[in-house]
C-alpha cells in the first residue's frame, strides 16, 4: 500500500530531518512510529501525503508515485486520511459542514449523501448528537474524533495519524485511542506517530523506532518492548517508561 | 465616604478596579457631545438663510461623492485582493509584481499621485489606445477627470487593502490549509472554503475603516474640478465670500456620513466578536 524508498528530507539544505528511510506498509497493516522529538517521525508521515516534499527518494501510495509530476496529488490525498495533533477542524463550520465539505467538493456527493455519510462516521466515533455543534463547543477528545470522522467520510484507503493524542487532556486520550483501535480492528491501513505504548501493543502490527532521521529498529511491538536490540532504542525506552 | 484600610492591607473601596464604577464614569459622554454638536449644526443650517443657501448649493455634490466612493472602493477591493493574494503566491513573478505595486504606491502621497495619474498617465495611455482605436473603429476613448481621480484613489487604497488581505490570510494557522489539502481539496478550494471565510473576520473591520477613509479622500477630487461636496463648498465660498457658511455645511455633511458609517461598523464588529467568542 505504501512504499517508501531512500526517502531523504533536508530543510534549508543543511538540516537532515530524514535520511535514506525505507519503509513498506502492507494493506491492512498498522505501523506505529516512535522516536525522540525532532527525530523526523512527523516528517516521514507528512511525506506520505506530500505535505512535505521529499528532497530525495520515492514515495508510492496505492500504486501512485507521489513525486512523479504527472501524479494528481489531490486525487491521492483524497485516498489518504490525515489526523493532526491540533485537530485542525474548520472553526467557522459546524461539525456536519466540516465532514461534508470535502465529500461534496472532492467526491462530488450531493448534500443528502454527504450528510448521511457524515452521520454514519459520527456514529462510528460515538458522537452523532454533535453534528450541529461548532468545534469550539466540543472537548478536545470530541474534536479529535470529529477530525477522524471527517477523514473517514472520504473513505480513504490509508489513515495517517500525527500524534493524535498529544494535545489532549489525559482523561480524553482513551476515547480517541478506542476509535483508533476499532479502526485498526476493521482492517484499515494505518501509520501512527504516537507515544501511546498501550495502543502500539494492542493494535500495532509493527513498531518502528526512529532516531536522528533514520530507522533504528523495527519489528513486532511486543518484541521491541521486551527486548530492544539497539542501544538507542533501549535508552529511549528507559527515558519514557517507568 | 469614610476611608477604611483594614489591618490585612486590603485596598480601600475607591481604589478597587471593578465593575462597580458609578454610571457617570462609564457613560459615553463623547457620543452625547457629538450628537449635541450635530444637532446644533443642523439647527443652524435649517434656521439661518445664509446656511440654507450654502446647503442648497453644496448638498447636490453628495451624489458625486457617494458614487466616487463606491467606485473607488469596489476597484480597490479587486486590486487589493489580487495584490494581496499575489504577495502570498508561490509564483515568483506574481509575488514580486504585487510587492512592487504595494511598495511603490504606498510611497507616494495621494495629491501628487492624483496629478500624475490624471494629467500624465491617463492622457498618455489613452492617446496610445486611441491611435489604434481611431484607425480601426473611428472611435475615441475618453476618461472624465472624476474617473481619473477615482482610479487614483482605487490604486492607492488597493495597495493598502493588499496588506489587509495579506495579513488576514496569514493570520489563519497553516494547519487549516494542511487539513484542507489533506482532504483532497485543491489549493483554490482550500482558499475559498477554508481560509478566506475565516480571514474575513480579520479583514472586514479594517476594510470598513478604509471605506470611510476613501469617502473623506474623495474631497481630493476637488483639485481636478470635480463637483463633489468639497468643490461645491469651495465654489460657493469663493463666489459669495461666505466661507464660514460654506465650509460649515461641507464639514456637516462629511461628519454625518463618516460618523454614521463608523457607528454601523462598530455594530458589525461587535456582532462578529460575539459570534467568535470561544473559538480557538
Amino acid at each position: 500500500m505504501i512504499k517508501i524508498h531512500g526517502l531523504t528530507k533536508t530543510f534549508d539544505r543543511t538540516i537532515h530531518a530524514v535520511s535514506n528511510v525505507n519503509l513498506h506498509v502492507a494493506e491492512g497493516e498498522v505501523v506505529v512510529i516512535i522516536g525522540p522529538s525532532g527525530s523526523g517521525k512527523s516528517t516521514i508521515l507528512r511525506c506520505i501525503n506530500l505535505l512535505e516534499i521529499p528532497t530525495e527518494g520515492s514515495v508510492e501510495v496505492d500504486g501512485y508515485e507521489l513525486t512523479d509530476p504527472s501524479t494528481n496529488i489531490d486525487h491521492v490525498r483524497a485516498e489518504v486520511g490525515m489526523v493532526f495533533q491540533q485537530f485542525n477542524l474548520f472553526p467557522h463550520l459546524t461539525v456536519m459542514e466540516n465532514i461534508t465539505l470535502a465529500q461534496r467538493k472532492v467526491r462530488g456527493r450531493n448534500k443528502s449523501e454527504a450528510e448521511e455519510m457524515a452521520i454514519r462516521q459520527l456514529t462510528r466515533v460515538g458522537i452523532p448528537e454533535k453534528a450541529d455543534s461548532y468545534p469550539r463547543q466540543l472537548s478536545g477528545g470530541q474534536q479529535q474524533r470529529v477530525a477522524i470522522a471527517r477523514s473517514l467520510a472520504m473513505e480513504p484507503r490509508v489513515m495517517l495519524f500525527d500524534e493524535p493524542t498529544s494535545a489532549l487532556d489525559p482523561e480524553m486520550v482513551k476515547e480517541v485511542l478506542d476509535v483508533m483501535l476499532e479502526l485498526a480492528a476493521g482492517g484499515m491501513t494505518m501509520v501512527v506517530v504516537s507515544h501511546e505504548m498501550g495502543f502500539a501493543r494492542a493494535a500495532g502490527d509493527r513498531l518502528v523506532f526512529i532516531d536522528e532521521g533514520e530507522i533504528v529498529e523495527s519489528g513486532p511491538p511486543e518484541e521491541i518492548f521486551s527486548n530492544p536490540s539497539n542501544e538507542r532504542t533501549r535508552t529511549f525506552f528507559n527515558k519514557i517508561l517507568y | 465616604m469614610q476611608e477604611q484600610i483594614s489591618e490585612t492591607g486590603q485596598r480601600k473601596k475607591s481604589d478597587r478596579i471593578s465593575d462597580e464604577q458609578p454610571w457617570w464614569d462609564t457613560f459615553p459622554w463623547w457620543g452625547s457631545l457629538i450628537a449635541a454638536i450635530l444637532i446644533w449644526m443642523a439647527w443652524q443650517i435649517a434656521t439661518r438663510d445664509d446656511y440654507e443657501l450654502a446647503w442648497d448649493r453644496i448638498f447636490p455634490g453628495l451624489q458625486v461623492t457617494v458614487i466616487a466612493t463606491l467606485q473607488a472602493f469596489a476597484i480597490a477591493l479587486v486590486l487589493g485582493l489580487i495584490a494581496g493574494m499575489g504577495q502570498l503566491s508561490r509564483n515568483v513573478v506574481a509575488r514580486n509584481l504585487a510587492r512592487t505595486y504595494v511598495e511603490f504606491i504606498r510611497g507616494i502621497p495621494i495629491l501628487p499621485l492624483i496629478f500624475t495619474v490624471a494629467l500624465i498617465l491617463v492622457p498618455e495611455t489613452t492617446d496610445l489606445i486611441n491611435s489604434r482605436l481611431q484607425a480601426w473603429f473611428d472611435w475615441e476613448f475618453k476618461l472624465s477627470f472624476q474617473m481619473r481621480a477615482t482610479i487614483t484613489l482605487a490604486l492607492i487604497y488597493g495597495a493598502y487593502m493588499a496588506e489587509i488581505f495579506r495579513g488576514g490570510i496569514q493570520s489563519i494557522p497553516p494547519g487549516q490549509t494542511e487539513a484542507g489539502r489533506s482532504l483532497g481539496l485543491t489549493g483554490r478550494q482550500t482558499m475559498n472554503y477554508v481560509v478566506l471565510p475565516q480571514a474575513m473576520r480579520a479583514i472586514i473591520p479594517p476594510l470598513g475603516n478604509d471605506f470611510i477613509a476613501i469617502l473623506k479622500d474623495t474631497s481630493l477630487l476637488s483639485v481636478l474640478g470635480v463637483l463633489e461636496i468639497t468643490q461645491r463648498g469651495r465654489q460657493f465660498s469663493a463666489s459669495t465670500f461666505k466661507f464660514r457658511e460654506g465650509y460649515f455645511v461641507v464639514s456637516f455633511i462629511y461628519l454625518i456620513l463618516t460618523l454614521s458609517l463608523s457607528l454601523l461598523l462598530g455594530v458589525l464588529e461587535r456582532r462578529m466578536t460575539r459570534d467568535r467568542k470561544g473559538e480557538r
